[in-house]
C-alpha cells in the first residue's frame, strides 16, 4: 500500500509533465534567424566585414603624471631617424628566462655609453627580444625588462637615462629563426640602436 | 535532512526555472534526466526525503503553477497536484546535490560526454552541429549506445528534434529560417544543449553566431593583424591593416570594440577600436611597454602592463586612457585579468623567486598570492564569468598546458591540455586558445574543460593566438 502511495503520485506528474512538455507532434516551433543581426557590426549592406581603422587620433592623453623614475615621454621614435648599423656589434645576450646582465656583456655596453658621450644629440633606442619558450605576454615582459635592464648599467655608466627608450618585440622578432639553443641564445638578447635628431626637428 | 535542501537552487527547481542556477560542475553529463528518475524509483529512502520536504513550507512566494502553464483543476485534486510537482523537485535537486558532494576536483574534470547519435543532417550544418556539440561536452554514438537522438534534415532550412531515449520524449522540436544554414544548425546546437543540459549554448551571443578576436601572423612571428571571427573560426575579418606587430586583443563587454596593443607607430602602443564605427584612438604610449590590456566587466576601466617608471607593473586606466594608476609593484608582472564583479585584478608575478599567480583589489592594495602548486611557470590568467574559476597557461620544461584553479584557492590548480592563452566563454565551461601546430605555428581550438574534449578551428592566415572570446 505504501508503494502505491508513492506511486500514484508520481504517475501523475509524470503525465502531467509529459502532458506540457512532451511529445510535440506536427509542425514543430520555427525559430527566425535575424538575418540582419549581422549587419549591426559591418558597414550597411556588407556581409561580416569591418570598416577600416580610421587615421589614428593622437590626441592628447589626459591625466597623464610621470613617475619617481619615469621614462623619458620627451622624445619619441618619430622624432628621430634610427642607425641601426652603428652598435650592430655590441648586441648583448641573456641566460634563458633572465634579465640579468651578465658580466661578459659589461664590454659591450661600454662602448654603447662611450658612443653617446662622444655624440651629445644622439639618443639610444635598446630593443628587448626573447627565444620562442615562454608565452607572448609574459615575453614582451621579458623583453621590456631586458631593455630596462641595459638601460640601468647604461645610467650608472653615465648616460642620461632620458636619452634613451626602450622597446621590446618579445619572441616576435628573433635573430636566427631556428628551434634549437643555438637560435635560442642568439635570439635572447638586446640591441643597440644609435638614433639622430631629424634635421629641423 | 533539511541540511540537504538549504541552497539556493532548491527554490529555483521549485520555481520551474529551466536554466539551473547551480554551481560548477553543472548538470553531470550522465545525469540525464531519465537516469534520475529511475533512481528515485529505485530508492525508497530518497523518495521518503522527497516527502518529507514536500511538508516544508512551500514559501519564497513561487508560483507554484506557472510551470505548468494555465491552471486547470481546483480544490484538492489542484493541491495534490502541486504537491506531486513539489516532490518531483525535491528528489530532482536532491540527487544533483548528491551526485555533486561525492564528486572530487579530478572529477569534475574528467566527466564523461553525454553519448548522443546524430542523424539527417548533412553538408554545413552536419559539420557544424558536431564541431559546437563535441566542444560543448558530447560525443557522437550508435542510436543504440545514445542517451539523445537528434534526428533532422537541413534541405531547405534546419530543422530537428531531439528524443530523450530514457525518458522515451521528445524534448526538443524545432525549425529555423532566415540567414544561413550554418547560422540556423549553430542556433538548433544552443537549443539542444539548453534542452538536454539545461544551460544555454556557447554558439550564439547577443542574436548573432558568438565571436572571437585574435592575432593572426602570416609567418608565426612578426607582423601581423588583429582579426575577428566565429568562435569556430569561420568568417575571419581583419580589423586592422597595419603590417607591424599586434598583440592581445581584448573585447569591450557587451560591445563591439577592442582594445589591443600594435606597433604600427614603432612602438608597442595600446589603441581602442570600435568595430562599428573604425574610430581609433590610441589609449597608452608612454615610453617602453604598452601591453596585454584588459577591460573591467563594467567596461569603464581598463588594466595593462607599463614600465613608465622603469619597472614592468600592472595599471589601470580610465576607458579613455585617463586617470592612470600605479596597482602593482612587482618585479616581474604581467597579463592582468578582472574577477567578474571588478573588485580584484588577477595578474602574473614572481613572489619569493618562484612565479605565482595573485590577486590585487582594483583600486591597488594588499597584494595576495594564490596557490599555484604543481603548476609552474603560471601566466595568462583569465577568470571566468561567473567568478569561481581561473584558466592560466603553465609551463612545464619548454611544453605549455592549459589549467584552471578554483578562484577560491580551496585546491590545487588541475592541468588540462597542452596549449596557451585560455579565453573563457559567456557560459564559464568552455575555453578558447591556442596551441602549437604543424611547422611552429599556432591554432585556436575550442576547449570543453570538464570532458577536456577539443577542436581546432579554422585557421584565418598561418598563425593564430591570442584568442578573445567575446562576452
Amino acid at each position: 500500500m505504501k508503494m502505491n502511495k508513492l506511486i500514484f503520485p508520481l504517475m501523475i506528474a509524470l503525465a502531467a509533465t509529459l502532458a506540457t512538455t512532451g511529445c510535440r507532434k506536427g509542425t514543430p516551433r520555427t525559430t527566425p534567424m535575424p538575418g540582419e543581426a549581422q549587419t549591426e557590426i559591418a558597414t550597411p549592406g556588407g556581409n561580416n566585414t569591418f570598416p577600416p581603422g580610421n587615421i589614428i587620433d593622437t590626441g592628447q592623453i589626459p591625466g597623464v603624471t610621470p613617475g619617481p623614475i619615469a621614462q623619458n615621454q620627451s622624445w619619441t621614435l618619430d622624432d628621430v631617424t634610427q642607425d641601426r648599423a652603428a652598435l650592430a656589434d655590441d648586441t648583448i645576450h641573456f641566460a634563458f628566462d633572465s634579465a640579468v646582465i651578465r658580466d661578459s656583456e659589461q664590454s659591450k655596453l661600454i662602448i654603447v655609453s662611450e658612443s653617446l658621450k662622444s655624440d651629445p644629440n644622439a639618443k639610444l633606442l635598446i630593443e628587448g627580444n626573447c627565444d620562442e619558450r615562454g608565452t607572448e605576454e609574459y615575453n614582451r615582459a621579458l623583453g621590456e625588462r631586458r631593455a630596462l635592464a641595459a638601460r640601468e648599467v647604461l645610467a650608472k655608466l653615465g648616460v642620461d637615462p632620458m636619452r634613451v627608450r626602450t622597446i621590446s618585440y618579445g619572441k616576435d622578432k628573433p635573430a636566427d629563426s631556428g628551434h634549437d639553443e643555438a637560435a635560442w641564445s642568439k635570439n635572447r638578447r638586446d640591441d643597440f640602436v644609435l638614433c639622430h635628431p631629424k634635421t629641423g626637428a | 535532512m533539511k541540511k540537504k535542501f538549504n541552497n539556493s537552487n532548491f527554490f529555483a527547481s521549485l520555481c520551474g526555472n529551466k536554466i539551473q542556477r547551480n554551481p560548477h560542475p553543472g548538470p553531470l553529463p550522465s545525469d540525464g534526466r531519465g537516469r534520475i528518475v529511475r533512481r528515485l524509483m529505485q530508492n525508497p529512502a530518497t523518495g521518503f526525503a522527497g516527502w518529507s520536504c514536500g511538508k516544508m513550507e512551500p514559501a519564497a512566494g513561487c508560483p507554484l503553477s506557472h510551470p505548468m502553464g494555465e491552471g486547470q483543476g481546483e480544490g484538492f485534486p489542484r493541491a495534490k497536484f502541486f504537491l506531486t510537482i513539489f516532490f518531483i523537485a525535491c528528489v530532482l535537486n536532491f540527487s544533483r546535490a548528491q551526485t555533486e558532494i561525492q564528486i572530487s576536483r579530478e572529477g569534475i574534470f574528467a566527466q564523461k560526454p553525454i553519448p548522443v547519435a546524430l542523424d539527417g543532417f548533412t553538408g554545413e550544418a552536419a559539420e557544424v552541429l558536431k564541431f559546437d556539440l563535441y566542444v560543448q561536452g558530447f560525443s557522437f554514438v550508435t542510436p543504440d549506445a545514445a542517451q539523445y537522438l537528434i534526428h533532422g534534415s537541413d534541405s531547405g532550412n534546419v530543422t530537428g528534434t531531439v528524443t530523450d531515449k530514457l525518458a522515451r520524449k521528445v524534448i526538443l522540436s524545432r525549425s529555423y529560417n532566415g540567414a544561413s544554414l550554418r547560422r540556423q544548425a549553430h542556433a538548433f546546437a544552443d537549443d539542444i544543449v539548453l534542452a538536454i543540459a539545461g544551460k544555454p549554448g556557447i554558439a550564439q551571443l547577443r542574436g548573432t553566431t558568438a565571436r572571437i578576436a585574435y592575432k593572426s601572423q602570416p609567418s608565426g612571428i612578426g607582423p601581423g593583424e588583429i582579426y575577428v571571427a566565429d568562435f569556430d573560426g569561420f568568417t575571419p575579418t581583419n580589423v586592422t591593416e597595419d603590417h607591424s606587430i599586434v598583440a592581445k586583443p581584448a573585447w569591450v563587454p557587451g560591445k563591439m570594440a577592442l582594445y589591443y596593443t600594435s606597433y604600427a607607430r614603432g612602438n608597442p602602443d595600446i589603441f581602442y577600436h570600435s568595430l562599428t564605427s573604425g574610430q581609433r584612438r590610441v589609449i597608452a604610449n608612454y615610453s617602453g611597454l604598452n601591453t596585454s590590456a584588459a577591460v573591467s566587466p563594467d567596461g569603464s576601466k581598463v588594466a595593462m602592463v607599463l614600465d613608465k617608471t622603469g619597472s614592468v607593473n600592472i595599471w589601470v586606466c580610465n576607458a579613455d586612457g585617463s586617470n592612470l594608476k600605479h596597482i602593482t609593484s612587482g618585479d616581474e608582472d604581467s597579463s592582468p585579468t578582472w574577477s567578474p564583479n571588478g573588485d580584484w585584478i588577477c595578474f602574473a608575478t614572481k613572489h619569493n623567486a618562484r612565479r605565482q599567480l595573485a590577486k590585487v583589489p582594483a583600486g591597488g592594495g594588499e597584494v595576495q598570492y594564490l596557490n599555484t602548486a604543481g603548476t609552474p611557470n603560471p601566466t595568462e590568467p583569465d577568470w571566468s564569468p561567473d567568478g569561481k574559476w581561473i584558466a592560466f597557461t603553465c609551463q612545464f620544461s619548454h611544453e605549455f598546458d592549459i589549467c584552471v584553479l578554483p578562484a577560491d584557492a580551496t585546491s590545487a590548480p588541475t592541468v588540462l591540455v597542452p596549449g596557451e592563452n585560455p579565453s573563457w566563454a559567456p557560459n564559464s565551461r568552455t575555453l578558447v586558445f591556442n596551441h602549437r601546430a604543424a611547422g611552429y605555428q599556432q591554432a585556436l581550438s575550442v576547449l570543453d574543460v570538464f570532458t577536456k574534449q577539443y577542436k581546432d578551428c579554422r585557421r584565418a592566415t598561418g598563425s593564430d593566438s591570442q584568442p578573445a572570446w567575446a562576452r
